[in-house]
């Protein structure tokens, strides 16, 4: 690597679009935001920036605090079911023949190219109460001669809750779980396992005693790569859960639209970014610290 | 199969019966409902549940819906521009964060993955404000008393200009990552010979450096373009009432219900994202055998 002060042209010039973008476009707007988080409404369109803290003291108040609570465990069950649904998956492709892995990995991936709100969409047609799940419901219903025996079936609600939600997230964010698993399972050391299956562990002990220890950075990551943009989500709550299931991004997109209270919106994301920075804090020390352990 | 024969090894998980099993389950409950979409995007039923037989009219009608025509063209339009300028920006970040070493590196390297990282709604937020506060100042730019200026915002209009703008700065970094990427499999003593045998520093990027990074270019390319095309709450927050990108335009009609028009309108940009995606990996993939 080539120190800067030895090429200043094309130091400068490599630098500078990037530094120029992301200042205009990311950095300013960020500072504008955290001001603002910091003001007062004074008209229906004027904010002045006073210094104050009610912003943030009113989110923590039992209404809002409630929704974060919410919108925390809500991501936290979609996140373990997607690392347990994602697990298998990447240990599976790592575990399979080496010509078939791009295939299978790019399967995985690939729905995750497509439109986030056509796949929330697409589970709309699967989950509403006409849609297909109650169909296939109703068909098992039939099969089975519960329609002679207890009556024509009701189709369920599966729309508009919680559990709607959490299958929505589940759903969007697996396909981006398997990345990071795969890549630590990958390039873990086989030997580990066969020695501990040939000092006479199990197969159950193995796995809980050595694979997972090994690969706890790649559920770290995982973790925290599909938590961060499931507490910030808007879309799928909003289709997926209406108004029973708020989620802290629907707050904030509603202080920018019809609430129009742009410095407790402001507030409430500055909050979800202190989050996402504990989030990628607690990341980097477990990183540095099993790098430390394991050596690799 | 030859491998019946083989009797399985306590290693041999990829042959787990219980693995497959679920493996294939979680297959096809990945994709049931997105192959459901596209099937009922040509199924002959207004009420888009049962099967009634194979139509493409509502193509037509996806088609003859001028506002959705319109939001797709703004959306390819937009996603066309910020592929063009986040690919040059996102080469540049790569080469300078991979040739220099300099004080603060490691903070320059956070804060241009920031945008990857930070949740979608505070990037757009955080949009929507700075374009509130300079919004006055942008339209008097906007029809000012310089002809050509004016010329060049009636080509591109300022709320497709500021929709792009934002696309770019949170695309710009995962091209970045992806150049760099590329940039990590070259041999520096490549560059080195280059110069020693008497190449300039501009005829060295040209014929060495650039040649070897840029299927990771054109990776990225790709990636920025789905990545605007895609783009829904950043574009949601910083669009005008008066300008519609498509995925915003599909919000505003999925609220309403599903409806097959929808369902066609869908298909066409997944068929879009997918083919690009497939030829940004297939651009991706030598390199890891070269490397």
């Amino acid at each position: 690597m080539e120190n800067w002060k030895e090429n200043r042209v094309v130091f400068w010039v490599t630098a500078l679009p990037g530094i120029f973008w992301l200042t205009v476009f990311f950095l300013i707007p960020l500072a504008l935001i955290w001001g603002m988080s910091f003001g007062e409404k004074t008209s229906i369109v004027d904010i002045e920036i006073t210094g104050t803290f009610a912003n943030y003291a009113r989110a923590f108040k039992e209404v809002y605090l409630l929704i974060i609570w919410k919108s925390i465990w809500i991501s936290a069950i979609a996140c373990a079911l997607c690392l347990a649904i994602a697990y298998p998956i990447a240990f599976g492709i790592c575990f399979s023949p080496p010509r078939w892995r791009p295939l299978l990995l790019l399967l995985i991936i690939l729905p995750f190219w497509i439109n986030l709100l056509i796949r929330t969409y697409a589970l709309i047609a699967v989950f509403r109460t006409r849609g297909t799940l109650n169909y296939f419901l109703e068909w098992l219903w039939n099969l089975a001669f519960m329609d002679k025996l207890i009556g024509p079936y009701e189709p369920l609600e599966l729309l508009y809750n919680n559990g709607a939600v959490i299958v929505g997230m589940v759903y969007v964010f697996m396909p981006f779980m398997v990345l990071p698993l795969y890549a630590t399972i990958e390039r873990l050391d086989r030997s580990y396992l066969e020695a501990s299956l040939d000092l006479g562990a199990s197969q159950w002990t193995t796995f809980w005693k050595v694979t997972v220890p090994l690969t706890m950075p790649g559920i770290v990551s995982g973790v925290i790569l599909v938590f961060i943009p499931m507490l910030g989500m808007f879309l799928v709550p909003d289709l997926l859960g209406g108004t029973n299931a708020i989620m802290i991004g629907n707050v904030i997109t509603d202080q920018f639209k019809a609430a129009n209270d742009w410095p407790f919106g402001a507030a409430l994301s500055f909050l979800l970014m202190y989050v996402t920075f504990l989030a990628l804090a607690l990341r980097a020390f477990i990183g540095s610290r099993s790098r430390g352990r394991v050596g690799v | 199969m030859a491998g019946k024969n083989r009797s399985r090894g306590p290693l041999d998980y990829g042959r787990s019966p219980w693995l497959i099993g679920f493996g294939i389950l979680v297959f096809v409950l990945l994709y049931a409902p997105i192959v459901q979409l596209i099937a009922f995007s040509f199924n002959d039923s207004k009420r888009n549940i049962v099967w009634q037989g194979f139509t493409t009219k509502y193509y037509k009608v996806a088609w003859e819906n001028a506002s959705l025509v319109e939001a797709f063209t703004n959306s390819i339009a937009i996603a066309i521009m910020c592929t063009v300028v986040a690919t040059i920006i996102g080469t540049a970040t790569a080469l300078w964060l991979w040739r220099f070493r300099f004080p603060f590196k490691a903070g320059a390297e956070g804060v241009m993955a920031l945008p990857i990282v930070i949740p979608e709604i505070c990037m757009g937020i955080a949009v929507l404000v700075m374009y509130s506060r300079i919004g006055g100042w942008m339209r008097t730019f906007e029809s000012g008393p310089i002809h050509w200026w004016n010329e060049l915002f009636s080509i591109w209009p300022l709320n497709l200009a500021a929709i792009t703008a934002a696309h770019i700065a949170f695309s710009f970094p995962f091209v970045a990552v992806v150049v760099r990427a590329r940039l990590a499999g070259f041999n520096r003593e490549l560059e080195e010979a280059s110069k020693d045998l008497g190449a300039t520093e501009w005829q060295t990027f040209r014929n060495v450096v650039l040649p070897f990074m840029m299927p990771g270019v054109i990776a990225g390319a790709l990636l920025a373009f789905t990545l605007s095309l895609d783009d829904f709450v950043i574009t949601f927050f910083t669009a005008g009432p008066e300008t519609n990108t498509f995925p915003v335009k599909v919000y505003s009609l999925v609220r309403r219900g599903v409806s097959p028009d929808i369902n066609a309108a869908s298909t066409a940009l997944i068929v879009i994202t997918l083919v690009a995606t497939v030829l940004a990996m297939r651009l991706q993939a030598p390199s890891k055998s070269e490397g």
